[in-house]
């Protein structure tokens, strides 16, 4: 067996805790939290040093508000268990946090018919939020660029049109996406057959189109930096800098395969594009629908891309019940 | 454990063992499996019902195991009926042979009458059903037998939509006093929560073990709410869930009542539907339209038969929440199968039961 075989991470370094920069201002070390050690277990992940974490206000905030909404779900499924702890268990993937029915539009409902699920959105929404806010702060501190903070940004776009834009622009909260592991299923189901079918709204399909694309892209590029890790290929920066034969040879492959490749540098602006755009091109197909289009099939039908199919409906026109479960002689 | 001289051999012979011992395990194991699906067979093995035009994956599958097997309910059928004794004028009439004979069945030959009252009594388990005046079971019994009569004169089109099968008693009881399948009010299911929070959610039979809605039986097939999930135009000027217009709550609802039907006929959506515009007429079967009959069967006979037996069943026969009457909806019948009993004719031997008028013999 190979020397330093392990699950993702080929070698694991665990010596003095690094302790990172302090260089803007002296704010970032006294805002570091927590005594640095060493996990074999992490190590096989990723990085074997755990902590410290520089949470900062930000960070506080938002865990506290994120809290706050996940303990308000919890206990207003345990209340619909009636305080059944085993009933809890038992039901967990099924149970929710609802939002208000349609007959109290925007309005502030009873807590317990839709206002637990207002009042803990709004929590969740200043968690995320703060946490979105936090990730261009830590960028800034360590004079980044903020890409981090804007693909953050395009996921919680979705979000946004999914629990706060859409609902205002139809006019009630009943709109919104339930809290719970399987209700949150039922509700993408019921959302896409109530208008229409979505995979006939043309940003659905761009938003699979770029999800696609990113699995795609990820296993192309995780692919080929690992085969040419030999070549010293997973030191990127390196590679970047001074291309050495692991980045030729990479884009050869490439180049030879299918005659294009990207650059060591772009093949991460492709990923970055494909995956924000991702929630961007959804969010945009969510938003228009209830709002602009309200069936998405007659809408596909409208503009020529909904195909006819020639053929006859129901089973009589191909065989007959009595062939299929084996009743012969009628 | 081994020998000195083998411990020995092997120190100094170092060899990969486990190489080969993976390849030989890999490749041996396949060569297994593929002998055992070439000597058995494939043991799930499938057979489709194509249900619409190629390309749209419009079809039923079952496994042929299960297709083998015919409704173990079919041979139970067959055991209980006997062909009608076919008057010839001048028998003795039920009313004026018998006693306690139900209202509707006085004027039966007394032949005709015992076989009938015989098959009851093993069609609902009940051994002394009809004997004793002042039981409940009595009364409940005069009410199905007109409820019988009824499904097969005014529902034909849902019952004989494909050829005369009709029903009797044995549909839906299957010699149990009460049949399988029926259901009850549970809604609201959540404790501390009101309106829409309320009925979901949970794990119930009602909701076929889904987190959808539990009242999709209630409020379709008791209360008769339309089943309406679509807007009909690209571009609608209502508020969904408000001025009629459906909300995604009733979608949800729709989509409980819809497993509730697939899992009741053991089909999937594409029997009735095209699965992209579940709504669009154009594109549905003809199992659609029998559908659509069927809901409005079950909700005549919930609303005309079954709720009034309230006032009749003692209470360990009601409802566990509301203490309502058991209702029937699609399962009751069907039992799993896309046509009761399979499709077996269980009316042509008993004419008795086809109507509330003069039974036809044939003669």
């Amino acid at each position: 067996m190979a020397e330093y075989q392990n699950i993702f991470t080929q070698v694991q370094v665990q010596g003095a805790p690094e302790w990172g920069m302090d260089d803007t201002g002296g704010r970032l070390m006294e805002e570091r939290a927590g005594t640095p050690r060493f996990s074999t277990l992490i190590g096989w992940l990723g990085n074997a040093q755990l902590g410290p974490i520089n949470l900062g206000m930000l960070g506080v905030v938002s865990l506290a508000s994120g809290f706050l909404w996940f303990f308000i779900v919890g206990l207003n499924m345990l209340a619909q268990v009636g305080w059944s702890i085993p009933e809890f268990l038992r039901q967990l993937f099924w149970l929710a946090l609802e939002p208000p029915g349609p007959e109290y539009g925007l309005s502030m409902p009873p807590l317990n018919d839709g206002g637990w699920y207002v009042i803990s959105s709004f929590f969740l929404l200043v968690a995320v939020l703060a946490w979105w806010a936090r990730s261009y702060q830590l960028a800034a501190s360590h004079k980044m660029g903020k890409h981090v903070f804007w693909a953050f940004g395009s996921a919680i776009w979705l979000f946004l049109v999914l629990g706060l834009f859409r609902p205002i622009l139809m006019g009630s909260w009943s709109e919104a996406v339930p809290y719970g592991i399987f209700p949150h299923l039922d509700w993408t189901t019921a959302f896409s057959i109530r208008y229409g079918n979505l995979y006939y709204n043309p940003f659905h399909c761009l938003s699979i189109v770029f999800l696609y694309g990113s699995v795609l892209l990820f296993a192309m590029h995780g692919g080929t930096i690992l085969a040419v890790t030999r070549y010293g290929g997973d030191r990127e920066l390196e590679q970047i800098v001074d291309r050495g034969t692991a980045s030729e040879r990479a884009a050869l492959f490439w180049r030879w395969t299918m005659g294009f490749n990207a650059t060591m540098e772009g093949i991460h602006r492709w990923a970055w594009w494909f995956a924000v755009l991702t929630p961007v091109t959804g969010g945009i197909g969510i938003l228009l629908t209830g709002t602009v289009v309200d069936n998405w099939f007659i809408w596909a039908q409208e503009h020529n891309f909904a195909p006819l199919y020639d053929g006859s409906y129901g089973y009589e026109a191909y065989g007959s019940y009595e062939a299929f479960i084996g009743q012969g002689g009628e | 454990m081994f020998p000195r001289w083998f411990d020995k051999w092997n120190r100094e012979n170092p060899r990969d063992i486990y190489g080969p011992a993976i390849a030989i395990g890999v490749v041996g194991g396949a060569v297994f499996a593929a002998t055992m699906l070439v000597a058995f067979g494939q043991p799930y093995a499938t057979d489709s019902l194509q249900t619409g035009p190629r390309g749209t994956g419009m079809s039923v599958p079952e496994f042929e195991a299960d297709l083998a097997k015919p409704d173990p309910g079919i041979a139970g059928f067959l055991a209980t009926t006997s062909a009608p004794v076919i008057p010839q004028g001048g028998e003795e009439a039920a009313r004026t042979a018998r006693e306690n004979v139900p209202p509707g069945l006085e004027d039966l030959t007394v032949e005709n009458y015992d076989r009938l009252l015989a098959a009851m009594r093993a069609w609902t388990g009940i051994p002394d059903l009809f004997e004793n005046p002042d039981s409940y079971q009595t009364a409940v019994g005069h009410t199905m037998i007109a409820m019988t009569r009824t499904i097969n004169e005014e529902w034909a089109g849902h019952v004989n939509a494909n050829k005369q099968v009709g029903v009797t008693c044995y549909t839906c009881h299957r010699g149990q006093p009460v049949p399988s399948d029926i259901w009850f009010r549970i809604s609201p299911v959540n404790e501390s929560a009101e309106g829409w929070s309320a009925n979901q959610n949970r794990v119930t039979v009602q909701s076929q073990f889904t987190s959808l809605p539990s009242d999709a039986l209630e409020k379709y097939l008791l209360d008769g709410e339309t089943i309406g999930v679509h807007d009909l135009e690209s571009r609608v000027a209502g508020v969904p869930g408000q001025d009629g217009y459906p909300g995604i709550q009733q979608a949800e609802r729709t989509y409980s009542l819809m497993n509730y039907v697939s899992n009741s006929l053991g089909v999937n959506c594409v029997f009735c539907h095209n699965s992209r515009a579940f709504y669009d007429g154009a594109q549905v079967t003809p199992q659609w339209a029998t559908e659509s009959l069927g809901i409005q069967m079950v909700l005549a006979l919930n609303n005309d038969w079954l709720v009034p037996l309230e006032g009749l069943l003692p209470e360990n026969r009601l409802g566990p929440v509301h203490a309502d009457a058991p209702k029937a909806a699609c399962k009751t019948c069907h039992k799993g199968y896309q046509q009761p009993l399979q499709g077996t004719n269980v009316i042509a031997d008993w004419p008795e039961l086809a109507t509330a008028g003069t039974p036809d013999y044939g003669n």
